[in-house]
């Protein structure tokens, strides 16, 4: 919910990394950053996903007059990622655009903010449903799914745990979110959620909303027993496990 | 046409077509000498304001000058050109537009006129709609949010350039909201298409008439002359007493239990009792309470907005048939719908205003001459003063109805919307009709500009909707719709009241297995947020029943019955009026003068004498601040009378201050009455040596930066602005049940509205916003007057323990939420818990 105070904060996010948590997925090294990205250093890739670029004008097409600068806040912050993390290849997993045509509707200057981020890295557009046909007129290549450094990047994470058949795997699309509720207090953020197998990333997008960890499209992605919350806050990240939310 | 002449004193003599006079004679009853001066007059060619109370025949008043016409007028013959409607009568209920039907139709049948009446809102079949149109009755009864869809069309023209008067019911409740922003504007649109049109007003007592006498006609550069004013005083005054307890009255709180079972022994005593409360919570509350004494078993129900509607109208027939004994009701009973004989109006908590006091003692008896009766039951000592003050100020005649206001941007928004859709509007033209509504007198040009702007593109200085504008200039400079859907998507979102989103809650069954089924009674709303926060198995008190949270099904609330007795309790939003300025300075006044406290009973005496000992009692325009430590914390309590919002907002502040200054606050808690904060520095001492003014402290340039570094933060300005966005249709409106079929989509505001704060501070349903904060939630114009009212009357009393009149106060303190800032705390006090398992 606080994700725009932070594009305007910019100050504390050019700073390098704070408050991020190390897990591993499948074994392999990982750090949530509170910005909302993923950091695998092991193969110095940085993953976001479902950024929902040009939502607002999605929109405003509609006859909503959303605000038009959803997209340059969401880019300040990833840019602002990169900056902390200098990443060999940067994953986007999908839903990179709010609908199809989104990326034709980009202005010249951020078309050129993300020429900029791409610059001297790898860049990867994962496909959504919200962008199936690809994101072409911009650097970087796409693909629907992404087999790299003992991951699966797809958007949509596949039915079923993670073991017989599917191996450990990054996936978007849920936008998880979590409430953790103590002494009769509720809060709830956005967060990363995994067993150790499986993770599904936070949306990273600004006007992006969040779909409860209880949520039945949730039902059957984790070990219950093992999943843990790591919720976005202001200025770090906070582990809860599922079965402990509610305190 | 057959008239007759009739004689009244005081002003011209008046027409009075014979079936009328006939009718009266009938009935054996006389004209009322109002209702024919308001005939005399109206005929004349005024507008007309009436005030009267209830019973007074001020339906039949406000009918008269149309019915007399429209029987001079005679019947159209068929085959005449196309006539629009006649007469047009608006009332803020569609109930009430119902009752008068029904009310309006008996003599109208009875005297044999040729007269159609019909009534439009959003209850009325689509077919009948568009057989409206095509041939309209002579008087059309509707709402305001009608009146504006019947205005966006095309065929408005036609259908009201014949229109001779609009009758306005309960003129006082509906002018001092949206709504009655949208309605002053549908009306300078209707001076348009009908020039010579008059306006009659039907209002209860309001504290200032002539707000609403220039209401009713055109302001602008040459305003008119306001609406002639028709004042019907008298009737007998009420019998009003204050709940005698041989129960102890308590300190603090708000829901009066200790006084159940008196009030149950008045029900036995009477035949029906409606009893008020303020908010929906305490309606449920003594609706339980009452169940569990009520040894007799008589019918008592509950009345309240979230209850489903089908059980509200079994509720009020019911009532009509006089099967009841008893309703517990809100403020949804409040207006003037016929209620049977009640005999005995009990109001529960303090009336928090004179003149909504008046209004609900209005309830019992229709007959004005013989007197209501009613009793005030006050929740705790500082509303025992409430009452008396309220009491006092009904015998006095005082009133307090807030003032008309200024008029809301975001509904001006939607209406320069709807104008586009009727017809391409030249921009200057309609700026002179919308400054013709007195509540938009004052409006800029370059204000009205801005709008326009907004409802084209969203109003950005990023000009990048450009090619999806919604309203593009014409050649000619004209404004109109870019094509059909707008128009559409207008009638989608027209009014101006924005519910909370909210549930319909289900009753289910739990089987032995803890599974729940399907289908069951539906109990009516609750909203979304107070859902956020429960988790299964967690019990709450709703329709009168304890229920047990089952989950969220689709878009519906699934409960089962519960057999636990102590439920966590819904936490309504709506219904919890504050204070009233005036009686605030009433209770001031008590407060300062022992004079006054004879009518007190003893125990409140009692404490008043104990807080003169061990402090003091503020005069009445001292504010009084008291330093005392207690436990390990040091509190700082003002007692400042102006109502919780305001004392909110204050503290918000003033802690801010108080952290700046080094004293360590660590919260605060706001009523009525007055704030309390506490922190870990004592203040008291710092205040003392110096170290702390209060007069700084207490400065009015608070309302400055302070104020608008807390508005980033503040979650009631994202309230604010979530009803903003979709009035002035930046978002469209969530209709419940439907999200399914259209291509609705949702988008939270709260996100929005950050994107505005960070990136166009200036935007103009940001200024929006803060317009309507400064009045609504956040009261600021009410606390800027205070702060100026107090400069220089401050008086501080630095104590060794808590005073006497603290106490209430201090029991609130810890049954508020922790604001948003303290989120984060929550979060780290579980994540330590993780830490805690891995290090142990």
């Amino acid at each position: 919910m606080h994700r725009l105070g932070l594009a305007a904060r910019t100050a504390q996010m050019s700073g390098p990394a704070a408050g991020t948590q190390e897990i591993s997925v499948n074994g392999i090294a990982a750090i949530c950053d509170p910005l909302g990205g993923l950091y695998l250093p092991d193969t110095r890739v940085l993953v976001v996903s479902d950024l929902h670029l040009e939502k607002g004008s999605a929109f405003a097409r509609r006859g909503m007059m959303l605000p038009p600068y959803d997209t340059i806040a969401t880019l300040k912050i990833l840019s602002a990622m990169i900056a902390r993390y200098d990443p060999f290849c940067v994953i986007s997993l999908g839903d990179n655009f709010h609908d199809r045509k989104g990326s034709q509707h980009l202005s010249a200057d951020l078309r050129g903010l993300i020429g900029d981020m791409a610059r001297g890295r790898e860049w990867i557009w994962i496909n959504g449903n919200h962008d199936p046909d690809g994101t072409v007129d911009l650097p970087g290549s796409c693909a629907d799914e992404l087999d790299h450094g003992g991951l699966v990047f797809r958007h949509e994470p596949r039915a079923g745990l993670v073991g017989s058949g599917i191996r450990g795997e990054i996936a978007g699309h849920l936008h998880p979110a979590a409430t953790v509720r103590r002494r009769e207090k509720s809060v709830r953020r956005a967060c990363f959620a995994t067993d150790g197998q499986r993770l599904v990333m936070p949306a990273f997008g600004v006007l992006a909303g969040g779909l409860d960890l209880g949520h039945k499209a949730m039902h059957g992605l984790f070990d219950r027993d093992r999943l843990v919350a790591h919720l976005l806050g202001r200025e770090r990240i906070y582990s809860v496990r599922y079965l402990s939310l509610i305190g | 046409m057959d008239l007759a002449e009739l004689k009244t004193s005081g002003f011209k003599a008046v027409s009075l077509p014979r079936p009328f006079l006939t009718w009266f004679a009938e009935k054996g009853w006389q004209p009322r000498a109002h209702q024919l001066e308001l005939l005399s007059r109206a005929q004349g060619g005024e507008n007309m304001l009436l005030i009267a109370p209830t019973g007074a025949g001020k339906t039949l008043a406000g009918f008269l000058p149309s019915l007399t016409d429209l029987v001079t007028r005679g019947k159209i013959p068929p085959g005449s050109a196309f006539t629009g409607i006649h007469t047009l009568y608006i009332s803020p209920l569609k109930a009430l537009t119902v009752d008068i039907e029904r009310n309006l139709m008996k003599p109208v049948s009875e005297m044999g006129l040729s007269v159609t009446v019909e009534n439009r809102t959003g209850d009325t079949p689509q077919a009948k709609r568009q057989r409206q149109k095509l041939n309209p009755p002579d008087i059309l009864l509707t709402t305001p949010e009608q009146v504006a869809l019947l205005l966006a069309n095309k065929e408005a023209e036609r259908f009201f350039k014949d229109l001779k008067y609009v009758v306005l019911d309960e003129l006082h409740s509906l002018v001092t909201s949206k709504r009655g922003h949208l309605l002053s504007l549908g009306l300078s649109r209707l001076r348009k298409h009908a020039p010579k049109m008059q306006t009659i007003g039907l209002s209860a007592t309001v504290a200032d008439p002539m707000d609403l006498q220039r209401w009713l006609v055109p302001q602008g550069e040459v305003p008119a002359p306001p609406a002639g004013l028709v004042h019907v005083t008298g009737g007998a005054a009420p019998d009003i007493t204050i709940m005698k307890t041989e129960d102890r009255i308590p300190w603090s709180g708000h829901v009066s239990t200790y006084a159940m079972p008196e009030v149950y022994e008045q029900i036995r005593r009477h035949k029906t009792t409606l009893i008020f409360v303020n908010t929906r919570f305490q309606a449920e509350l003594l609706f339980q309470t009452l169940w569990t004494i009520n040894e007799d078993n008589l019918a008592i129900a509950l009345h309240h907005g979230s209850l489903d509607a089908s059980q509200r109208r079994k509720v009020e027939a019911a009532m009509a048939e006089n099967k009841l004994r008893a309703v517990v009701a809100t403020s949804t009973l409040d207006m003037g719908i016929d209620w049977g004989d009640v005999d005995l109006v009990v109001h529960v908590g303090a009336p928090k205003g004179a003149s909504r006091l008046a209004q609900r003692i209005g309830r019992a008896n229709h007959r004005m001459d013989e007197p209501s009766k009613a009793i005030l039951v006050p929740a705790n000592r500082f509303e025992v003063m409430e009452c008396q003050a309220a009491l006092d100020a009904n015998y006095l005649g005082a009133q307090d109805t807030p003032p008309v206001g200024e008029g809301a941007l975001d509904v001006l928004a939607q209406h320069v919307l709807g104008m586009a859709c009727a017809e391409p509007f030249d921009p200057l033209a309609l700026y002179d009709e919308i400054i013709s509504a007195s509540p938009y007198a004052g409006l800029s040009w370059e204000m009205f500009e801005r709008i326009v702007d907004f409802v084209a593109t969203g109003g950005y200085a990023l000009r990048a909707y450009e090619r999806y504008a919604k309203i593009r200039r014409t050649q000619e400079g004209r404004w109109r719709v870019s094509n059909a859907q707008v128009a559409q998507q207008y009638r989608l979102n027209l009014g101006t009241i924005v519910e909370a989103a909210e549930l319909n809650v289900r009753l289910v069954k739990r089987n032995a297995k803890g599974t729940v089924g399907r289908g069951g009674m539906s109990l009516g709303k609750v909203e979304e947020y107070f859902l956020e926060q429960l988790v299964q198995g967690d019990t709450f008190l709703f329709a009168g029943k304890v229920l047990r949270f089952e989950g969220i099904r689709e878009n519906e609330c699934l409960v089962s019955n519960a057999f636990s007795l102590d439920p966590k309790i819904p936490a309504y939003a709506g219904g919890k009026f504050p204070l009233t300025t005036y009686l605030a300075d009433q209770v001031r006044a008590m407060l300062a003068d022992p004079d006054h406290w004879n009518a007190l009973p003893d125990q409140v005496r009692d404490w008043l004498s104990l807080q003169r000992e061990r402090s003091m009692l503020p005069r009445k325009d001292e504010l009084l601040i008291e330093t005392f430590p207690r436990g390990k914390r040091f509190f700082l309590i003002a007692y400042c009378f102006e109502g919780r919002l305001a004392h909110q907002t204050l503290g918000m502040l003033l802690t801010r201050r108080l952290e700046r200054e080094g004293a360590r606050p660590l919260g605060f808690v706001a009523t009525d009455y007055s704030l309390a904060v506490w922190g870990l520095n004592d203040m008291g001492a710092m205040i003392g040596k110096g170290a702390l003014s209060l007069s700084d402290l207490f400065d009015e340039d608070m309302l400055g930066d302070d104020l608008e570094a807390w508005l980033d933060e503040s979650y009631m300005l994202k309230r604010t602005f979530r009803n903003c966005a979709v009035i002035s249709g930046l978002i469209e409106r969530r209709h419940p049940g439907k999200e399914k079929t259209g291509r609705q989509v949702t988008v939270s505001t709260d996100l929005i509205y950050d994107v505005l704060r960070s990136h166009e501070p200036d935007h103009v349903l940001l200024e929006a916003t803060r317009r309507d904060a400064a009045s609504g939630l956040l009261d600021i114009g009410r606390l800027g007057d205070m702060l100026k009212r107090i400069k220089g009357h401050i008086t501080h009393r630095d104590l060794d323990r808590v005073s006497p009149l603290a106490v209430p106060i201090m029991l609130e303190i810890g049954k508020e939420q922790v604001p948003g800032e303290a989120q984060d705390a929550v979060l780290a006090e579980a994540a330590e818990e993780l830490i805690a398992e891995a290090l142990g």
